[in-house]
């Protein structure tokens, strides 16, 4: 490279230099190892993401889908009583014996010896113990129904359940799997008369906590997340705006701002336990507010909420070019009118953004609803914020302890709804954003 | 103005007679996205020179000086077109690395940058990454002897370890050139090294670049024409993308040929 | 009446003033001479500020304060030894009697005539009890004239408040509605109150973090009155035993070292995973990706950091622990041909393992910000004197970032001391005291979860130890959150 024509006499000197050794294949090889860590960072992680969705998925698409039996069953006037008893005695029809109709059904369309106990038994174990409610349900809206003989749809038993998803391996021998050789059998006669298939599973999305799998629900767990979104939502909107706007622009630049700006970073850190400790002891130890509430749940989250709306907030109102508000003042706006009648309009896509955010955050906490007593074992909706409720999370939670294999799917199935919502928000977040994103 | 300007021009010593080509640029195009910054220059720098380039701001200037090290690389939407020899091989070559591009062609910026670490550590930045120093004693040695041809070096032998940031912004600045010189570069791009000095330290600065020309290609952005006067030999001077007219110092500030280099040096705009 | 009807008749009242206001307001407007000095929409919000604030603060302060006085009237007369007699608290007694007046009141009309103060106690249970309202065994004949006369003190303040809130809000409205004239500046005033309510709504942030100090406070002090703070800060063995309430001696070991270790540990674990993988995804995102390939890999990332712990703690449970077990089985078949387990499903591992995923978007969203801080200059400074991007990273951006990047670490950090729902799952609940990754350990937030799940008596030590378990969780986290945004600010500043 010296011997190049351009360069005359005098730049041989320094072309001595130019073949200084600076280690450039080392230093190469140095750099692209360290660019190679940092794509193996990111596809690390990346996979991580796809292993823990694909195993929520995986394992939990097929609570979306129930195996139902059609059972003929006669509503036996033996056991139900005549309609005109029922009519008069409704406890009578309440504790009737329903479970015993759908195992009449059940042995009759399976052709089964009535005194044959271990077939009988056998049979018996395919149905859910559900029946029960299923069953009352259709009398109790229709008496008429007694003593006619109607094709009805019932609730699988959870093992039957689990046998057709593919969850047991059937290979095993008989005594080490929770479905016999004998229920097998039928399972091929109940196919084979087409009595037996996957529906969709609307019982996952309206039923309540169940101690069986097949007819546990997270309706109920839904509602009580709903309400308590709903008071967060009407707390901590207002709350935090209030306060953004008073510190972003009103608030003089001293001690006392100062440390609520700390606080408010701080508690943006502070673990979402110590939230449910100060709930506990502030919302229902001392003001005597009923646990396992949705009312106390929301007020915890809206605490754990705020710090989050605010940052966004005041992010948003920040923002807004000073000139929006020298123009308003300008024209002879009081600081509030120009706030409220300008700034705040502008700011509005990005506080709502933060507030979707906030949302999502507080709809998939946990922990400090464990400790207002929200892990607790409820089957029917909660009418006002103040009955017992429990959330989508903590449902979640409480069917991740059961240890049998549908629960786990359920389980899986709970997540994907409850990611199903959170996505939903995010994606509109983003889509706010992207539609009122103004740029000064 | 007219009058300063020929005054410094006839207190400098006459141009070196003999020259040799140092780097050369043919038909030097800049884009950056849509934009296109520079259209085709062509320039000639001399060795043991210095090169003024002048202009009114966005004349591209900048971004000229930022070919000649190729640090154009770093922006993402920067297309630069055309032939940049440095003696006679084109710095955009396969074969020649821009990592040792850089450490023979150096770069001082305009708003003095030093790391935040002590001054020791900035000078003995560029020979250590690039292994200059065999031993403790020789990168002490590069390390004070830059520091000396950088003329700071009587300003902080006391505090060599002392964070670089704590300097003032003209120390600060020829810290910089030190940290540039240490690496024994053969040509040295200045963008503006002054425009955020004080006239005192601006003044020393200069002085300095005066010096460095002996044993320094230098190519200077500058945006004061009595600077371009003080300090340089030849000056080009850029107008909108376009290379309008260069030649030697001397001669361009006291005949211009060009306009719009007219105009500038009247002070119509700038 | 019950208390939102006494609201909603406020709210009408106030809004009845609202528009009689902004008549008043547009009248002065129309009669011409002097302008009046603010526009009539906030006559009428001067005077419905009037009329329905002073009401609802009267309301609000007598619901918090009647309910006391009650129950301070109510235990003045408690016959004279009748509570230690029953072996009972005067807290306890006041509860029963509680009970009984809510049962009461459960009656219907016929047969609450039928329960006098006479009545005997034996009598009124069962009744109670049919109308769903169970009463504690521990009642007594004296509690019936008790709960009745506290009824009574119910109903009464109950007809005063309506009577004194809805005239307040009255008088108010009037008030405010007499003052409108052309000279009033009803928008000032109004503006001055909206301005307090802000005032009101950013000392919330303060409000929560006195009420965490001092419900943390005051219910460890009480645990601390029962429990040397020696032995709980030192002691290595937890092991709080269930006793009933009250019996004394039989109360466990609380020693929070094994717990403290636990978490340090399992937080540990999660900094090895997410600190390196974060980082680097962050120095990648922030210096050498595309903005094609950044606008791709960061949301991708920051979904991990909106996934829900508690989808993390069952990933844990089912997915990760498991995987490691059989791992470990078969390690530890092929080396030694005996293929059990090393690692248990429930470890130090599998929680910190999981919990370093969670946090690998915290360590890279918190870094990039930091990264993308650091000024331009410094990176063509390096870059124009020939280092490579790798060299210019190491020796000039990484070294000014630092403070920057200690405090996300130490943020991240107490996000992984004060993490509960994955160790709860995962961890395991045994106050493990080992060095071993792949037992089980547990940690301050699980122990937290478990003793406050199930019955609470907020006298039993048992109960009372996860508030001193909170107060050095929040302290820690503390310290090191406040700590982390000191520096950050610091570092800001600096680059500001």
């Amino acid at each position: 490279m010296t011997d190049t024509t351009a360069t005359g006499a005098e730049g041989r000197t320094h072309s001595s230099t130019n073949r200084r050794d600076i280690g450039i294949k080392k230093r190469y090889a140095a750099e692209r190892r360290f660019k190679a860590y940092g794509i193996f960072a990111i596809v690390l992680g990346v996979t991580f993401l796809c292993i823990l969705l694909w195993s929520v998925v995986s394992k939990g698409y097929t609570a979306f889908f129930q195996t139902e039996i059609q059972v003929p069953i006669t509503f036996s006037e033996e056991i139900l009583g005549t309609p005109q008893d029922a009519a008069e005695n409704e406890t009578k029809l309440l504790m009737a014996n329903y479970p015993q109709l759908a195992r009449d059904g059940l042995i009759r369309l399976l052709g089964i010896d009535p005194e044959d106990r271990q077939a009988v038994t056998a049979a018996n174990g395919l149905i859910s113990q559900g029946v029960r409610t299923e069953l009352r349900d259709i009398v109790m809206s229709d008496l008429s129904a007694i003593g006619t003989t109607q094709e009805v749809w019932l609730y699988a038993s959870s093992q039957l359940d689990s046998a057709l998803k593919g969850q047991y391996d059937l290979n095993v021998p008989e005594n080490r799997r929770p479905i016999s050789d004998l229920q097998l059998r039928y399972i091929e006669e109940l196919e084979a008369k087409g009595a037996i298939a996957q529906n969709f599973n609307w019982g996952l999305f309206t039923s309540g906590a169940s101690s069986r799998a097949e007819t546990a629900g997270v309706g109920v767990a839904i509602i009580g997340s709903a309400y308590m979104m709903l008071i967060v939502l009407a707390l901590a909107l207002p709350i935090g705006v209030a306060a953004s706007i008073y510190l972003e622009e009103f608030a003089p630049k001293n001690r006392f701002t100062d440390l609520i700006e700390v606080n408010i970073n701080n508690l943006a850190a502070v673990p979402s336990i110590v939230f449910g400790i100060l709930g506990l002891a502030v919302f229902i130890n001392w003001f005597g507010l009923p646990r396992s509430a949705a009312l106390v749940g929301g007020l915890v989250l809206t605490l754990m909420t705020l710090p989050t709306i605010i940052i966004a907030t005041r992010a948003a109102l920040r923002a807004v070019p000073p000139s929006i508000r020298w123009a308003a003042l300008g024209l002879g706006a009081s600081r509030t009118q120009t706030v409220f009648q300008h700034v705040l309009p502008l700011a509005a896509p990005g506080i709502l953004t933060g507030t979707i955010i906030g949302l999502a955050q507080a709809l998939g906490e946990t922990a400090p609803l464990l400790l207002i007593g929200m892990v607790a074992f409820v089957a029917d909706y909660p009418d006002t914020p103040l009955d017992p409720a429990t959330a989508l999370p903590v449902q979640i939670y409480m069917w991740a302890n059961e240890a049998e294999r549908a629960f786990q799917e359920r389980t899986s199935g709970a997540i994907m709804i409850l990611l199903g919502f959170l996505a939903l928000m995010n994606l509109t977040a983003i889509f706010l954003r992207r539609r009122f994103e103004r740029r000064w | 103005m007219m009058e300063n300007i020929q005054a410094t021009l006839n207190e400098r010593a006459s141009v070196t007679p003999n020259r040799t080509i140092k780097m050369k640029t043919e038909k030097v195009t800049v884009h950056y996205g849509q934009k296109q910054a520079l259209n085709g220059i062509d320039l000639e720098v001399y060795e043991r020179q210095v090169t003024a380039l002048i202009g009114p701001s966005g004349c591209g200037k900048s971004t000229y000086l930022r070919c000649l090290n190729r640090m154009n690389d770093t922006i993402d939407a920067a297309k630069v077109a055309g032939t940049i020899l440095l003696d006679g091989e084109n710095i955009y070559d396969p074969d020649l690395d821009v990592v040792e591009l850089r450490a023979r062609v150096g770069m001082v910026f305009q708003k003095p940058n030093p790391f935040p670490k002590s001054i020791w550590e900035n000078v003995a930045y560029g020979p250590k990454i690039h292994g200059l120093a065999k031993t403790k004693d020789e990168l002490e040695e590069i390390v004070h002897t830059s520091l000396k041809k950088a003329g700071l070096y009587n300003e902080v032998k006391d505090r060599l370890d002392e964070p670089g940031t704590g300097l003032s912004g003209g120390q600060q600045q020829r810290l910089c050139i030190a940290r540039a010189i240490a690496v024994s570069p053969e040509v040295i791009l200045m963008d503006e090294p002054c425009s955020a000095l004080d006239p005192i330290a601006t003044a020393t600065v200069e002085e300095l670049i005066d010096e460095l020309k002996q044993n320094y290609t230098i190519v200077i952005v500058t945006h004061s024409m009595q600077q371009a006067a003080r300090v340089s030999q030849q000056t080009a001077m850029f107008h909108l993308g376009d290379l309008a007219e260069v030649g030697d110092t001397e001669m361009m500030f006291s005949n211009p040929s060009d306009k719009r280099t007219q105009d500038y040096i009247m002070g119509r705009f700038g | 009446m019950s208390t939102f009807t006494i609201i909603a008749i406020v709210l009408l009242i106030g809004a009845i003033g609202a528009t009689l206001g902004f008549r008043r307001g547009s009248a002065l407007r129309a009669e011409g001479g002097r302008k009046p000095h603010s526009r009539p929409v906030y006559h009428a919000s001067y005077v419905f500020t009037w009329g329905v604030i002073p009401a609802l603060l009267v309301l609000s302060v007598w619901l918090i304060a009647s309910p006391i006085l009650n129950e301070l009237n109510v235990r003045g007369d408690f016959p004279e030894g009748a509570v230690a007699e029953a072996n009972l608290t005067d807290d306890l007694a006041y509860g029963i009697v509680e009970s009984i007046g809510s049962g009461l009141r459960a009656l219907p009309e016929s047969e609450r005539e039928t329960v006098t103060a006479e009545t005997p106690i034996a009598e009124a249970v069962p009744l109670f009890r049919q109308y769903g309202v169970p009463v504690a065994s521990a009642s007594a004949d004296w509690m019936i004239p008790l709960a009745i006369e506290r009824n009574a003190f119910q109903d009464i303040s109950r007809w005063a408040m309506t009577l004194v809130v809805i005239a307040l809000a009255a008088i108010g409205t009037f008030h405010g509605y007499r003052g409108i004239r052309t000279r009033l500046r009803a928008r000032n005033k109004v503006e001055s109150v909206v301005n307090s309510m802000l005032v009101i709504a950013s000392s919330i942030a303060i409000l929560t973090t006195v009420g965490i100090v001092i419900s943390l406070v005051s219910e460890s002090a009480d645990f601390f009155a029962r429990v040397d703070p020696w032995t709980f800060f030192f002691g290595t063995v937890w092991e709080p035993r269930f006793a009933a309430a009250g019996s004394g001696g039989a109360e466990g070991q609380f020693g929070l070292i094994p717990l403290l270790a636990g978490t340090l540990y399992i937080g540990f674990v999660a900094m090895l995973v997410a600190v390196p993988i974060g980082l680097f995804a962050a120095i990648y995102m922030a210096e050498y990706a595309s903005n094609r390939v950044r606008s791709v890999a960061k949301p991708l990332l920051e979904v991990l950091a909106g996934i829900p712990t508690i989808v993390y703690g069952f990933f844990a449970l089912v997915t990760v622990g498991p995987f490691f077990r059989d791992l470990s089985a078969q390690i530890s078949g092929l080396l030694t041909g005996d293929y059990s387990a090393f690692i248990q499903a429930q470890s130090v591992l599998t929680a910190g393992f999981v919990m370093g995923i969670m946090l690998i978007p915290f360590v890279s969203s918190l870094s990039d910000d930091i990264i993308t801080s650091v000024p331009g200059s410094l990176r063509d400074g390096s870059l124009g004197l020939g280092a490579t991007r790798s060299e210019t990273i190491k020796k000039v951006v990484l070294p000014a970032a630092l403070p920057g990047i200690v405090s996300a670490l130490l943020l991240t950090a107490s996000r992984a001391i004060g993490e509960t729902m994955i160790v709860v799952l995962a961890a395991g609940v045994a106050a493990n005291l080992t060095i071993n990754p792949f037992e089980a350990m547990t940690t301050i937030t699980v122990k937290i979860v478990q003793q406050l799940t199930g019955d609470l008596e907020f006298t039993s030590p048992q109960t009372l130890v996860a508030f001193a378990l909170g107060i050095t969780l929040f302290v820690i986290t503390l310290c090191l959150n406040v700590y982390a945004l000191y520096i950050v600010r610091k570092y800001k500043e600096q680059y500001e």
